[in-house]
């Protein structure tokens, strides 16, 4: 449903001890958009997706997800979430995919991308797996399903990642620097499947050093620099004559996208 | 008589005695072995907890059972257990004295030793589960007691085979002190045997090397569990389809 806003955060807070990581960061995310978010190392942007699920707490600001509220308490030891079993229940809203992979090394492929469905959501099982080996299809890694994480390569591991979390059937995907940890030959395979992902019309939030998924994927890029929006756009402006002069040196590093 | 004689099974052989006193030895190490399980679990857990009080008591309890002697512990247990047990029974209206089961004590006195090295070997392994799967356990909604049951415990049981051998290989040995409360393990078998034929050093001999075939097949089990357990680490299993 387009014009939904599955994804709202309303000036987000960030500090570890003294220091202001993110200092009142607002986005919103309408169903189907592919929003890039670009910063150079240490801008905060990895650690703003990783408040939007509370994988970091927030120190002040607000996220809602399909328009409920994650609810906290501000305490004295500082913000804390209301209810962990809301948080449980956001988080199996929000697809995330890790830089690192992150697959549970202990489970073959098909039984990472079943886990959650099945012990999270409780869903039958065969409906799992039915479900499981088609995103695995999906994501051209079907012959891998019985083989563990460690014998797979980085591409294959993030495509299994990226299944994994399509598996839960999430409002919102989350990606945080899903390329960054690939050799170079593989990053291909991995953007080729999110590209098809956003294609679908699935919401994507991707924290990403990748110029030519931010320029020609998504549909809009947000420019992050010392823990607040710089700048932000639809890809023509940004790459183009609309852009902030911080962003222009920014891109400046990468060379040319195409 | 001869050395085969006084190791046979027959009647004046010695043979059964030791074979049912290893049995013995192995009985009180597995149940020690579980006991330190469950209090090992326990102190590992109070120890990565986020409460102070807890992780002092879990840091007393390592530092007191690692650091005392075996055999005071034993002492403790089986003569401190003793006399509290009579004193108990003197409130009854018994007055004799009541002696804990030298089995009982001796297990659970070497099931305590266990469980401070066992509670090391726990939070050993759960600081070897890398953190992003727990970070992804997280992300996709799993509650505290879900990833406790489904990521933590499994990984932690894989990394804590070695130490547990270990740990096992510890206790089997342990286990001899307990012969000072009366327990006919093998420790205390070899030494009746021995006294009674006046063959120390035959039966000494014969004790140690059943210690080192305990100690032997139990590297076995543990090696296969180990060997088992990391299948899905090893690259020599490519294949998967």
């Amino acid at each position: 449903m387009p014009g939904v806003t599955r994804l709202s955060v309303r000036n987000l807070r960030k500090s570890f001890g003294t220091h202001e990581v993110l200092k009142g960061i607002s986005m919103d995310a309408q169903d189907g958009d592919v929003i890039s978010v670009l910063g150079a190392s240490g801008s905060g942007k990895s650690t703003f997706l990783r408040c939007i699920n509370l994988l970091e707490t927030p120190s002040g600001g607000e996220v809602w997800v399909d328009g409920k509220q994650i609810r906290m308490l501000n305490g004295r030891g500082g913000s804390r979430p209301a209810s962990r079993a809301q948080v449980d229940h956001i988080r199996s809203e929000l697809g995330m995919v890790f830089q690192g992979f992150n697959l549970w090394s202990h489970m073959t492929i098909l039984q990472n991308v079943i886990e959650g469905p099945l012990h999270v959501l409780k869903r039958p099982k065969a409906e799992c797996i039915a479900v499981a080996e088609e995103l695995l299809a999906k994501v051209g890694i079907a012959d891998k399903r019985h083989a563990y994480p460690a014998h797979l390569s980085g591409g294959q591991q993030q495509r299994a990642a990226i299944a994994r979390a399509l598996a839960m059937k999430p409002k919102v995907m989350l990606f945080d620097e899903p390329t960054s940890a690939l050799d170079p030959e593989l990053v291909g395979e991995v953007l080729r499947v999110m590209r098809a992902l956003a294609e679908e019309g699935m919401t994507m939030l991707v924290v990403t050093h990748e110029m030519s998924f931010a320029r020609n994927v998504s549909n809009r890029v947000v420019f992050m620099r010392d823990g607040i929006v710089d700048s932000s756009g639809a890809p023509e402006d940004m790459f183009g004559a609309g852009a902030s002069p911080a962003f222009r040196q920014f891109i400046g590093h990468f060379g040319n996208p195409q | 008589m001869a050395a085969w004689e006084l190791l046979g099974l027959g009647a004046k052989g010695w043979g059964a005695f030791l074979l049912v006193a290893a049995v013995t030895t192995l009985a009180v190490t597995a149940t020690a072995l579980a006991i330190g399980a469950v209090a090992g679990a326990a102190i590992a857990a109070a120890k990565l907890s986020g409460s102070v009080i807890l992780r002092v008591i879990g840091h007393v309890y390592t530092t007191v059972f690692r650091g005392v002697p075996e055999l005071l512990i034993i002492y403790l247990i089986y003569f401190g257990g003793s006399s509290g047990l009579t004193a108990v029974g003197a409130w009854l209206g018994y007055d004799g004295f009541l002696g804990l089961p030298s089995f009982a004590a001796g297990a659970l006195a070497v099931g305590i030793i266990s469980g401070a090295y066992q509670a090391e070997v726990f939070r050993g392994a759960f600081h070897a589960i890398p953190r992003g799967e727990l970070e992804a356990a997280m992300a996709i909604g799993m509650s505290r007691r879900l990833r406790l049951r489904r990521i933590i415990v499994p990984q932690v049981l894989r990394f804590a085979i070695p130490g547990l051998g270990n740990v096992w290989q510890l206790s089997l040995k342990d286990s001899a002190l307990v012969s000072v409360t009366g327990l006919v393990e093998l420790m205390r078998a070899s030494q009746i045997a021995s006294g009674s034929t006046r063959q120390y050093f035959l039966f000494y001999i014969v004790g140690g090397a059943l210690y080192l075939i305990l100690t032997s097949l139990s590297d076995r089990v543990f090696n296969t569990a180990e060997r088992r357990a990391n299948r899905s680490m090893s690259a020599s299993t490519i294949g998967g389809a």
